[in-house]
């Protein structure tokens, strides 16, 4: 037998080999899987919506548009709209965002910017996550319990001194958006204070390094030069919450008043579409299913719509700030 | 003789194994499953759990999913038997192609429940109570509520109204009895499981009992209406109601079964059966010791069944009218009036 040095090179007692038909099946294999599981994501998606579609059906065909303009949710006469329930809950979103947004936020930098010793910043960031592990309905009870006694008297000093103002227009009778919405703001700062600090660290330390050596002050530092270069994690954070705040049930069944009235007083009792789903749902008739199925995908409308409007805004700060295409 | 002995081991091993399927076989023979309302399910879960216990054989499990749902179920057939607060409907009726016999078993009370601070009895008229909650009434110190109030120091308190915002047995018996005697609330809201309440900005909602109880806790100057049962359990203030003579009356027990008394029943039978009709409402009862808003609160049962299934319902249901109805009072349901009961075994003797 003739010596081979390049049959001896490919024998399978040295390190480098080329890949064996195992190795090619093995990566065919998992390209195969991976490929799955990001195709099933988008199935399972396509199929609630098809799903959600085909049960709404009869009520859209039956309401049209004006089951999103309307104000009245009637079992007993068949009338069905959502407008007070599409304005709740994206009032009360909106607020728990700003809330929620500006501490998460301002967690994130604390616990990144070096203000306290590594050892304290893990335990606040292990008790801020634990906020994310609390059931919905502990948060509605604290609310009802909690929360909104301390809130009485508050919102009852803000409506005798400036009821002109239309925020504080109404008297807080119990349960109503303010209440509400703080609790949603809570819900929501793990996952804006988490995605955002990961934002931060993701930074390369010899950004904030070049910023100090230019002469930057702490603030102008913070201000100036990382909360730009980490706007588009940040956003991703704003967006997520956004959507858990849109979608939360529970907490908010129990603590908005499911009143179907708009009104743009912060103490007023509200609705929202997943309370309206989740109060409803149990005892519904067959024309009230179809009505809530149509309401169901009124909700999944508004999420998709700010997922792509978040995505929208992150993409044009990831071009304006971080020079990315 | 070793064996021998080992034989004699290993086939009374068999034997004991054979033994132990059949018995448990012969303990899964009969399954009876129900579903609906969830007003009376305490009471029917302790009942079927005793009965079940007492029976060999039989195994009785109740869900509770609300009337509504029960009520489809039964129309489905996915179950043996069903339970709702609303009775059921002539049209719902005729979609059951196996028959149906509505039979009442327990009955409860809907209270007015409230939170003043000091105020340990409340007196509300029958004019009052209804415009409270149609928004009418806005104050607790109103000269109407005052007026049949002596003595009492009523706060100049906003009146906050808390109903509930899932659809329920409760607000259908609330609703039917305000629609009875106030004929403004009849027109403008009517009776329903889920009623189109006023947007008078007074009235919040709240899911389920728990929900409307502790909102009421939890808010000076509220009022909402909660089972008697639980209001009990929970130890809440309950107001007392006028009734149709005039009389102020407390939830309770006495009072519930004097309301059940006067209870009409339709001479008539069920639509398209022989079935006598027991949907007997209690919207506005007569007697001068009656508390004014009691229900009955029906069982669903199919007509035609199987021979053993009919039988094991039969039998239920007469251990659910005797022994069953001991335990009513200290669960916060009011006991079947006795003609009541002659009425349901009667009904029940058509399960076949």
């Amino acid at each position: 037998m003739v010596y081979d040095p390049f049959k001896e090179s490919s024998s399978s007692r040295t390190l480098s080999a080329p890949p064996s038909s195992a190795d090619y099946l093995k990566d065919s294999l998992f390209r195969f899987f991976a490929y799955f599981c990001a195709l099933s994501i988008i199935i399972l998606v396509a199929y609630i919506v098809i799903e959600l579609g085909i049960q709404a059906y009869p009520a859209m065909e039956k309401h049209g548009l004006g089951f999103i303009t309307g104000t009245t949710w009637d079992t007993n006469q068949g009338i069905f709209s959502v407008l007070p329930e599409i304005w709740g809950t994206v009032y009360s979103s909106l607020i728990a965002l700003f809330i929620g947004g500006f501490f998460g936020i301002g967690i994130a930098i604390f616990l990144t910017q070096s203000f306290v010793h590594a050892k304290l910043e893990l335990t606040f960031r292990t008790i801020i996550e634990l906020l994310a592990a609390i059931p919905s309905v502990v948060y509605g009870l604290w609310g009802i319990y909690v929360l909104i006694p301390l809130l009485r008297p508050v919102a009852d000093w803000l409506h005798e001194t400036m009821g002109w103002f239309p925020l504080f227009g109404t008297e807080l009778s119990g349960p109503g958006l303010a209440p509400a919405a703080l609790v949603l703001a809570i819900m929501i700062l793990p996952t804006v204070a988490a995605i955002s600090a990961d934002a931060f660290r993701r930074i390369p330390y010899r950004v904030k390094e070049a910023a100090y050596g230019m002469g930057a002050t702490k603030w102008e530092v913070i201000l100036k030069v990382m909360l730009p270069t980490a706007s588009s994690g940040i956003l991703a954070g704003l967006v997520l919450g956004f959507g858990r705040a849109l979608g939360e049930t529970m907490a908010l069944a129990m603590l908005i008043g499911n009143v179907n009235e708009i009104s743009i007083s912060l103490f007023a009792p509200a609705n929202t579409l997943a309370s309206l789903l989740a109060s409803t749902f149990p005892e519904a008739g067959q024309l009230e299913i179809q009505a809530l199925m149509y309401a169901a995908l009124v909700l999944l409308a508004i999420t998709f719509i700010v997922n792509v409007a978040g995505l929208a805004v992150q993409q044009y700060t990831m071009r304006k700030f971080e020079g990315k295409k | 003789m070793k064996l021998l002995a080992k034989n004699t081991k290993s086939a009374l091993l068999i034997s004991a194994l054979i033994g132990a399927m059949a018995s448990t076989a012969v303990h899964a023979e009969l399954k009876l499953n129900g579903s609906g309302a969830s007003f009376p399910a305490p009471i029917y879960n302790k009942w079927f759990k005793d009965y079940s216990k007492m029976n060999d054989g039989v195994r009785v499990d109740y869900q509770s999913k609300g009337s509504g749902a029960g009520i489809q179920d039964f129309i489905n057939e996915t179950v043996d038997f069903a339970a709702s607060d609303a009775a059921m409907k002539d049209s719902e009726i005729e979609q059951v192609k196996k028959g149906t016999i509505l039979l009442p078993m327990t009955a409860g009370e809907v209270v007015l429940s409230y939170n003043l601070d000091g105020v340990k009895e409340l007196k509300l008229p029958r004019d009052v109570y209804p415009e409270i909650f149609m928004g009418k009434i806005t104050k607790w110190n109103d000269p109407k509520i005052a007026a049949a109030n002596p003595g009492v120091s009523l706060p100049d308190e906003k009146i906050t109204v808390v109903v509930r915002s899932d659809s329920s047995g409760t607000s259908y018996v609330f609703t039917n009895h305000l629609s009875a005697i106030n004929e403004e609330f009849k027109t403008s809201v009517g009776g329903a499981k889920s009623p189109n309440w006023p947007s008078a900005g007074t009235i919040v909602k709240a899911p389920k009992n728990d929900g409307v109880t502790a909102t009421i806790k939890q808010t000076p100057g509220a009022i909402g209406y909660i089972e008697y049962g639980f209001a009990k359990l929970t130890k809440m203030p309950t107001a007392l109601l006028q009734n149709q003579k005039g009389e102020f009356v407390a939830a309770g027990s006495e009072s519930g079964a004097a309301a059940l008394a006067t209870t009409p029943f339709p001479e008539t039978n069920l639509p398209g059966s022989d079935v006598p009709d027991l949907r007997g409402w209690a919207t506005d009862p007569s007697g001068a010791d009656a508390y004014p808003i009691a229900t009955f609160t029906w069982l669903l049962v199919y007509k035609d069944q199987e021979d053993d299934k009919a039988k094991a319902m039969r039998d239920l249901i007469e251990y659910m009218v005797t022994t069953g109805q001991e335990s009513s009072e200290s669960m916060g349901y009011i006991p079947l009036p006795e003609n009541v009961v002659e009425k349901v075994r009667n009904a029940a003797k058509m399960i076949k």
